[in-house]
């Protein structure tokens, strides 16, 4: 897995490429996390190109999500494929995270 | 008049391949990828190749490596794999002392569920899989996974 990031302002697009499983999750957490430090309020992260997520990686966004909310900000996700709908949805976490077709759809409600 | 017999033949072979794995979870993906092209050829559905088999093979696998075996690094994980047109079997086997899965498995029920990092790997490997099973060996502990094709 690889992840890019596009910072405008207090807004993180991250856009994740590959699993996001227990061998990268600290990783991607820690990318994120220093964002937040530096002013970042809303992470938008994009897993159109993504596969599939374990355990690990949802704790990672369970983490992150309660660490933004924590700092008046939030965390959106993008771009779920079908599988990764299920996956939120067999673990009830599409009730925590917001999911948003477009990254247009995740920023245009702020 | 003679008659015929239509025989039944199986377009795919059964195919099985074991793995000895140090406890170190960089060798997860690469040996999950080689368990979906198993799959794959054997007939399962996208579904099971994108979601059910990579997800719940990796819990299983780290699991065994993080929690039977502690991260030590110089502990083994075995695993067994057997994948047929009517099913998939693998068998985990760690050298910790097991757990009882009842015991371990957190629910989207549990309380903090929405709040906590860890704990949703059994369930998801029970939402994943048609069967989870394990059992305590004399020196280890082996987690069993079952997905049928159909």
């Amino acid at each position: 897995m690889s992840f890019s990031l596009e910072r405008t302002d207090d807004v993180l697009i991250v856009t994740v490429d590959g699993q996001l499983v227990v061998t990268n999750r600290q990783e991607f957490k820690q990318a994120i996390l220093d964002a937040v430090e530096q002013g970042v309020k809303l992470v938008v992260a994009d897993f159109s190109t993504s596969g599939y997520i374990d355990s690990s990686g949802l704790g990672a966004l369970v983490s992150l999500s309660r660490r933004l909310r924590e700092s008046g900000g939030d965390l959106r996700l993008v771009g779920l494929n079908d599988d990764l709908r299920t996956l939120f949805e067999l673990t009830r976490l599409d009730a925590l995270f917001p999911l948003y077709a477009t990254r247009a759809d995740a920023l245009g409600t702020r | 008049m003679a008659t015929r017999t239509r025989l039944r033949v199986s377009p795919v072979q059964s195919t099985s391949h074991s793995w000895a794995l140090a406890s170190d979870t960089r060798l997860i993906t690469p040996v999950v990828e080689q368990i979906v092209d198993m799959c794959q050829a054997a007939g399962f559905s996208a579904r099971h190749c994108r979601l059910n088999v990579p997800v719940a093979v990796t819990e299983a696998l780290a699991n065994a490596m993080q929690q039977g075996n502690g991260g030590d690094i110089t502990r083994q994980v075995t695993l067994a794999v057997q994948v047929s047109p009517e099913r998939l079997v693998v068998e985990v086997t760690d050298e910790g002392s097991g757990f009882e899965l009842a015991e371990c498995e957190r629910t989207p029920d549990h309380a903090d569920w929405f709040e906590r990092e860890d704990g949703r790997g059994i369930f998801l490997m029970r939402q994943l899989m048609d069967r989870v099973e394990n059992c305590c060996l004399d020196a280890g502990h082996l987690l069993r996974l079952i997905l049928h094709r159909v």
